[in-house]
Parts: C-alpha cells; structure tokens; sequence
C-alpha cells in the first residue's frame, strides 16, 4: 500500500493559508476579501483533516464540521451585510469605504 | 510514483492554481470560480485522507452552498472590474518579503515538525465506512451539546441576515 506523507498535506495547507492572507491584503473587492477569508478557512480544515488522520482520532473531523457549520452563519450574515453596505455607498471598493480609516 | 502521489500532485496543483487565480483575476466571479476550484480539490485530498463525510460536507456545503451565495451576491451587485490601487511603500517594501518569509517559514516548520516526519497516513480504503460510523457517533454522543448549539447559531445567523439585508421603511 502507497502512501502520502502527513507532512505533504500540511505543506500544502501551510502555501494555501498563506495565499489566503495575501488575497486577504492585496484585494480591493470587499467581496473578494471575503473569498480570501473562506480560502484560509478551507486550509486549516485541510490541517485539521491531516492532524486527525495522523493521531487516528475522530475529534479532528468533528471540528472540521464545526469550522464548516460556523463558516456558512459567517458567509451569511457577511453577505447581508456587503448587500447594506452597498446599498449605502454604491461601492464595492475598500479604499472608498474608509469611514472608520484612521 | 505510486497513483496517490500522483492523485495528491495534481490536486494539490489545482488548489494553488486556483488560489493564485484568485489573487490575480480581476473579476470578481473569475475568483468565486477559482475559489470552486480550490475547494472541489481539497476534497478530493479529503478523500485520499479516508474522511469521505468531510469530502462530501466540503461539496455540498462548501463549493454548493458558500459558492452559490457569493456568486449570487456578485451578480445582484453586478461587481465588475477591480480597481488596482497602489499600495503603500511600507507594504511593498517590508510586507511582500515578510509575507514571503512567512509563508516560507510555515511550509518548512510544517514539513519538518514531528509528526510530519514519523507518521504516514493510509489510502482511503478499508476502513472508511467505519470512520463515517465513528464520526457519527462522536458527532451525536460526545459533541452532541455543541452540535445543538450551532443549531442555535445558524437560526440567529438567518435572522440577522434577514435583518440587516432587509430593505428600510
């Protein structure tokens, strides 16, 4: 029987988070931002699924549902609120929305 | 190279293509799609890890549900093209090469870390109904409380989508 090594998994989680981040700082769509968000989320599911195979305990995987559960209300209510947002200020644009800006 | 290699490479390809797509495309709906992308490979690899509920979760929840929210909100606000801004010196100057730094330092720290060297995982294969079996079991005995609690937290997650999406009086 073949395998592949825990540690390429997390490798690979470890290249996706950090793609995540730099969508999540170099995005100017609000709505992209939000992708970016769901793409660091999805790599930490994928160490999580690693971790539980490797220590062969379930507990890993119950918390992947969870991420997921969690990520979907996230999704949700974030939507709603780039919906009002827009409805607001006809933009979808970060640097245009700089109330709070310092 | 055996087939899961092979299996993990290319999945493992699609997902960084995917996520390099979603950096680099303009269009906001080229990214949704690439972020389809993304997650469609990832469970497949969940797949080879022998999690075949996760895998299915991942699709039906992930790349169906999520997705098609994010593609419908892009389509009723009718996103188009980003606009590039240019970044701040202190961003092009210190944040690419930390950022670079950082990814670098996770990857290596990851490969090198203990139980990356000593354990090795199995095809998804003979056991993987009974992981399904298990799962459930965890899910409905041992985390049964926190299972009904996000129950909770989706009816709120409606209701403050309802309302804050709601049109005013």
């Amino acid at each position: 029987m073949s395998i592949v090594p825990i540690s390429y998994y997390l490798v690979l989680s470890a290249i996706l988070f950090g793609l995540g981040i730099v969508a999540f700082v170099f995005k100017r769509n609000i709505i992209t931002i939000f992708m970016a968000i769901e793409l660091m989320l999805n790599a930490v599911n994928l160490a999580f699924v690693a971790f539980a195979r490797a220590h062969d305990q379930l507990d890993g995987l119950v918390f992947v549902f969870f991420v997921i559960v969690v990520a979907a209300a996230e999704s949700a209510v974030g939507l709603a609120i780039i919906i009002t947002l827009y409805q607001n200020r006809q933009t979808l644009n970060i640097e245009r929305i700089n109330l709070l800006k310092f | 190279m055996s087939l899961p290699f092979i299996v993990f490479f290319v999945c493992a390809f699609l997902a960084v293509l995917g996520a390099l797509t979603l950096i680099l495309a303009r269009e906001p709906i080229h990214s949704a799609l690439a972020l389809i992308l993304v997650m469609v490979s990832l469970a497949v690899l969940y797949l080879l890890l022998g999690a075949e509920f996760i895998a299915a979760v991942q699709v039906i929840v992930y790349a169906g549900a999520i997705m098609v929210l994010f593609v419908f909100v892009i389509m009723l606000l009718n996103a188009g093209i980003e606009e590039r801004t240019d970044f701040s010196k202190l961003a092009k100057y210190a944040g690419l090469p930390l950022g670079m730094f950082l990814i670098l330092f996770l990857a290596h720290w990851m490969a090198h870390s203990l139980i990356g060297q000593q354990v090795a995982n199995g095809v998804a294969g003979t056991n993987v109904s009974v992981a399904t079996r298990d799962l459930s079991h965890q899910l409905f005995q041992t985390y049964l409380f926190p299972f009904e609690a996000t129950s909770i937290l989706i009816l709120i997650a409606i209701l403050g989508a309802l309302v804050l999406a709601k049109k005013d009086e």
